[in-house]
């Protein structure tokens, strides 16, 4: 039997401003002890989801439950959740110690010194306790927040773009220290963040949202080979989509026809409708792409999936080459080839042909935007 | 010739800061000099000689301390009105959307806008049409009507720059709305909150025309100093001025040293 009672469980909430939707209604299972991320652009709900999780906004419609309790009804004091806001919100009044021990205070235990103490031991700020949040810098106020939040032992942890506001060493490094205290502790973290590879690298679960819905969700590898949107497809890593048709279904695997080529695809990866004539978007990840030069296409093995085209550009970047490669059937195809043989002729100019494992493509609807999710990438929230 | 220019340049600001202080201060020292003075006639305007008779005999003058406890009791039920009243108008303002709300945010800065005496008179006209006898009350109310603009914009200030996700991180670490106010919500606001009381209280205090229109037959300490000066001033009357300027200077004192000692112990 598994402990249950940290899961939580969002049912059909959704958030309405007026006539402006910012969650569209939405069920979510986050499992006891897991290190949930919830990821996507500025703007898209992450923020206003985890707020109806904390009890600071009233969900318009929808449930939640942490574990077998429903929660919805009760004020954010109530309930067995802490939360380490976007900014922190460090009381500035008080000091390190009091800002720590504010949530046992509030409960009416009376002996918080040890506790307390041990606690900023965890985050590596014994030597603070007396000094104000404004005395200390960023990286240490965003540990405050975490030890303040954690001391209570809530069922589930929720954590708001707590490194948004570190420089990357700093995020890298508590990254790692945040997924250490997360294991050690074993409580459910839901984790929001816009930053793709934050949440892939500290994510058991990852869930990405896009205009106040949820695309997808799961494993972070899962989401990588096998989006099912252009958006995931996007948001997550680089990927070349090539507008395709399907010619016939053939045991496991779908046939198709790009320009005047065919491709493969698994069948039971292809999110699109497989019947005969169906327009698909055929995605293959950059990385899974060799590149040959066109003297050599008959060196190629069988069964690939082969393109041909020109390189456009080719830049060198120490452990790999990216190329942008111009195919009749996809402009701006890119491709990463590890610098391990590099053939000298693959400059631009040159005509190549593409191939990869047909294992390693996915086919999706090709009713969306093959766009969807790119510039947003680089956007701050 | 290049040296003193050059030493100059160099000290104009705390030339033009010392000059700017001494601009503040000399009619105080005036008013303690002249505290020390034994005048000749019954007025106190010409230095004749040195004599601490005046401090001896603070209230030495018939009906003066008398004033002067008035005047400090209506100061201090003014400033408690108006500052509690102030701070309730101030986190309505900002926190809660309601009709209205930008005609009252208009409407509190009026009395700051309009001119004392015009005040004082229609308040007067007021008073005497709803039949009130004018006296301690009439005052009372007077004065916290003309502190409470001053209170709101003093808190208002400090409670827009409060960040609302204090409360909600209060909230949230379980303290329910009471124990969010006093733990949270108004330590933060104390500084705003103590500049509005200290301006209702001084605006009180030394307030003469709207008291004067309004008072009846009582008699403040602003309005016994005009009356007295009429027929001669008392040396006392620079006493309690005296008085007065020390306890503000050793409360400012001993809130900077408080303020010291609190950073000195966070650091
Ligand atoms: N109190 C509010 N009133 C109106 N709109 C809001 C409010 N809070 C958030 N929104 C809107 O809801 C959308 C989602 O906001 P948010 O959840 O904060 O996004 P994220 O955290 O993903 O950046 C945004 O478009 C935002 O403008
Ligand atoms: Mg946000």
């Amino acid at each position: 039997m598994t402990d249950t009672s940290g899961d939580v469980r969002l049912t059909g909430i959704s958030k309405r401003y007026g006539s402006f939707t910012a969650v569209h209604p939405l069920d979510l299972t986050v499992p006891q002890g897991s290190f949930y991320a919830l990821l996507g652009a500025s703007g898209c709900g992450k923020t206003t989801t985890l707020r109806m999780i904390a009890g600071l906004e009233e969900p318009s419609t929808g449930t939640v439950c942490l574990g077998e309790q429903d929660v919805t009804a009760l004020p954010p004091y109530k309930r067995p959740v802490n939360t380490v806001f976007q900014s922190y919100a460090l009381f500035p009044h008080l000091d390190i110690f009091e800002n720590v021990a504010f949530g046992l205070r509030r409960r009416g235990i009376k002996s918080v010194k040890k506790q307390v103490g041990e606690m900023l031991d965890l985050v590596q700020l014994g030597e603070q306790a007396r000094k104000k949040p404004h005395q200390l810098s960023g990286g240490q106020q965003q540990r405050v927040a975490v030890a303040r939040a954690l001391i209570n032992h809530p069922k589930v942890l929720l954590l708001d773009e707590p490194l948004g506001a570190l420089d990357l060493k700093l995020r890298r490094q508590m990254q790692l220290e945040l997924k250490r205290i997360q294991t050690e502790v074993g409580i459910t973290f839901v984790h929001v963040t816009h930053d793709q590879e934050e949440a892939m690298t500290m994510a058991d679960t990852v869930a990405v949202m896009n205009g106040g819905r949820v695309e997808q969700q799961g494993a972070p590898a899962e989401l990588y080979e096998n989006p099912r949107t252009t958006f995931v497809a996007n948001f997550l890593g680089t990927s070349n989509f090539i507008a395709a048709e399907v010619h016939s279904v053939s045991g496991d695997d779908v046939v198709l026809t790009a320009g005047d080529g065919k491709l493969v695809l698994p069948r039971n990866r292809c999110a699109a409708a497989t019947g005969p004539g169906g327009k698909v978007l055929a995605g293959v990840r950059p990385e899974k792409i060799s590149l040959a030069h066109a003297d050599d296409a008959g060196t190629v093995p069988d069964g690939r999936n082969r393109l041909t085209g020109r390189i456009a550009a080719a830049s060198f970047l120490g452990v790999s080459t990216q190329y942008v490669i111009d195919s009749p059937v996809c402009a701006a195809f890119e491709v990463y080839a590890q610098n391990v043989e590099r053939d000298p002729r693959l400059t631009p100019g040159a005509e190549v042909v593409l191939h990869w494992n047909p294992a390693h493509t996915f086919g999706l609807d090709a009713g969306q935007d093959v766009e969807a999710g790119i510039e947003k990438v680089e956007e701050d929230a | 010739m290049r040296t003193p220019f050059r030493w100059l340049r160099r000290n104009l600001v705390v030339i033009a800061g010392l000059l700017t202080l001494a601009y503040l201060l000399l009619p105080n020292v005036v008013v303690t000099v002249f505290s020390f003075n034994k005048p000749k006639g019954r007025f106190n305007y010409s230095w004749q000689e040195f004599s601490t008779e005046a401090w001896q005999d603070p209230c030495g003058v018939a009906d003066m301390c008398g004033s002067l406890s008035l005047s400090l009791r209506i100061a201090f039920w003014a400033t408690l009105g108006a500052t509690v009243l102030g701070t309730m108008i101030a986190f309505a303002l900002v926190r809660y959307r309601f009709r209205a709300r930008g005609a009252v945010n208009a409407l509190i800065f009026l009395p700051m806008a309009m001119p004392e005496v015009v005040m004082a008179a229609s308040l007067l006209t007021l008073f005497l049409n709803m039949g009130a006898q004018l006296g301690f009350w009439t005052v009372l109310i007077a004065h916290i009507m003309f502190c409470l603009s001053f209170v709101v914009t003093a808190v208002k200030a400090r409670v827009m720059s409060m960040d609302p996700r204090l409360e909600q991180a209060a909230q949230d670490l379980y303290a329910g709305p009471v124990q969010t106010f006093l733990r949270v919500t108004l330590p933060i606001a104390a500084p705003g909150i103590a500049a509005g009381a200290l301006l209702a209280f001084a605006l009180s205090f030394d307030d003469f025309i709207i008291t004067n229109f309004n008072a009846g037959s009582t008699v403040t300490f602003p309005m016994f100093v005009w009356g007295s000066a009429q027929r001669g001033t008392p040396v006392q009357i620079n006493v309690i001025g005296t008085a007065m300027f020390l306890v503000a200077v050793v409360l400012v004192l001993a809130g900077m040293l408080v303020g010291r000692r609190r950073n000195r112990k966070s650091t």
